[in-house]
């Protein structure tokens, strides 16, 4: 057992802040590394192009501070929190939000949360969406991501049939991206959660799409399937902005959790090739 | 596969010649609208009411930017994704409007419309937004403000590279592209 230990949410605040400024204009760097192996295994000339044009934006943008994407994003946050963590200062969600809305001003990034029915801008990119998990120790890690819409919009949760197993997970997964084509911003990073329940399914594929790129799950038979269905992906021939080519998605990645005798909950969630995450350990 | 450079408004002739594939420089200007400025324009239509602008030759931009930085005409500026204008595209069409610029499959009636009314889709590359951004030269925003990121732009753009989607024609650069490169691994 770790001492309990006192966190203000005013550091909480301050980091969220930086992390969401950071990811706005900063590309993870194994989303880049992917990036340029692809590039380097690519034939396609146009995908090529269209790979040195992605290049040069995340230059521009690192450099003169204007975000990787016009859309920034609503702020997910995966909130990993020791037990043993006693915050202070406040509400540790106001804080949370507190530093996002500051960043989305601040930073001149776009305000993109609205009324689901009417469509009205809040203004603020609030709220946060947030994912807490109580941990053992005394730490609190935060994972930001700025997920934005056209890939969020393509993922899907289905409970399959528990006879449809590995193959039926498989096909179902490569179908529904091949569907997607160009319009989660391919190459992609390309998250599925199995097992769980249905809300938990939806919560490892999009945490699935945070691992470090390309690197495969600790489980041989889930790496397997991976690569399974990113050869699948990548002959589709869809390619970089869907304008043909070899490299459709980067990686696949998948989490796994035991599920009840009567389900098989499967979850997709895409990140386009401006997968922006960023995490801190306080 | 032919370059072209392209000035708005469009006319047929300019649209005719484009083949899925070619790539467009664009110059002029062009307008944005997203989901909500579509719905309350088409709404307008409905209710025998003035659009914004006259989409006649226009090309519109489906874009909503992030907000510029003191001194700069506007932010990142990339394409959203199209299929949400699928109800709206082909009524703009048959109004005269020549253009999309956008990212992402569109509905089978946008094509038709393309063919039937002479206009093109142009695909942009979503997520390149700080490149793309760079060619908007000034931007305006000329109505609906109270949608923010949504409301509707003038914006005059230089040398915008496109790549034309689905031409007047029928053909679709996506389907062309996919199939060529297919089962390549
Ligand atoms: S899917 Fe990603 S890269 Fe494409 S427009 Fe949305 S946020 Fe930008």
């Amino acid at each position: 057992m770790s001492e309990v230990r006192n966190v203000s949410v005013k550091d909480v605040e301050e980091a969220i802040y930086k992390l969401a400024l950071d990811a706005a204009y900063h590309i993870p760097e194994d989303v880049l590394e992917a990036e340029k192996k692809a590039y380097e295994k690519e034939k396609s000339e146009t995908a090529k192009k269209v790979l040195e044009t992605i290049f040069e934006n995340i230059k521009v943008s690192s450099e003169e501070e204007f975000p990787l994407c016009q859309d920034t994003g609503l702020g997910i946050i995966f909130l990993e929190v020791g037990q043993d963590v006693h915050f202070t200062d406040g509400y540790i969600v106001d804080a949370i939000n507190k530093g996002v809305e500051r960043a989305y001003k601040d930073g001149y990034l776009r305000k993109s949360s609205c009324h689901p029915l009417t469509r009205a801008n809040y203004g603020n990119n609030l709220p946060a969406i947030i994912h807490t998990f109580v941990v053992p120790g005394n730490k609190v890690k935060i994972i930001f991501d700025a997920k934005g819409g056209g890939s969020e919009s393509m993922s899907k949760v289905q409970m399959l049939k528990p006879a449809d197993g590995r193959d039926g997970i498989i096909q179902t997964v490569v179908d529904w991206m091949i569907q997607a084509g160009p319009n989660p911003c391919p190459p992609t990073i390309v998250g599925v959660g199995i097992g769980g329940d249905f809300e938990r399914a939806a919560v490892m594929a999009k945490h699935a799409t945070l691992r470090k790129v390309g690197q495969p799950s600790d489980d041989p038979v889930l790496a397997e399937m991976e690569q399974e269905i990113l050869t699948k992906i990548n002959n589709s021939g869809i390619g970089p902005a869907g304008l043909g080519g070899l490299t459709t998605a980067l990686a696949v990645h998948i989490e796994m959790e035991p599920c009840h005798i009567a389900t098989l909950p499967l979850a997709i969630n895409t990140a386009c090739h401006v997968n922006r995450h960023k995490e801190i350990e306080l | 596969m032919a370059e072209y450079k392209l000035t708005t408004p469009l006319s047929d002739e300019d649209i005719i010649k484009l083949k899925a594939g070619d790539k467009v420089l664009l110059s002029g200007v062009v307008y944005t609208a997203r989901d909500a400025a579509h719905m309350r324009m088409v709404e307008s239509l409905k209710k025998g009411e003035e659009l914004p602008f006259d989409p006649k030759g226009q090309v519109i931009y489906y874009v909503g930017p992030s907000p510029a930085r003191p001194g700069k005409p506007i932010g990142s500026a990339g394409p959203t994704t199209s299929y949400r204008m699928n109800p709206f595209a082909p009524i703009l069409i048959e109004k005269g409007q020549k253009g999309m610029i956008g990212k992402g499959k569109m509905s089978d009636e946008v094509k038709e419309a393309c063919v039937k009314y002479k206009a093109c889709y142009f695909a942009s590359i979503g997520g390149a937004a700080a490149v793309v951004g760079k060619a908007v030269k000034k931007a305006e925003v000329i109505a609906y403000p109270e949608l923010g990121p949504e409301a509707v732009r003038r914006l005059e753009v230089e040398d915008m590279p496109l790549f034309v989607c689905y031409d007047a024609h029928g053909n679709d650069l996506y389907e062309i592209a996919k199939k060529e490169w297919a089962n390549k691994l």
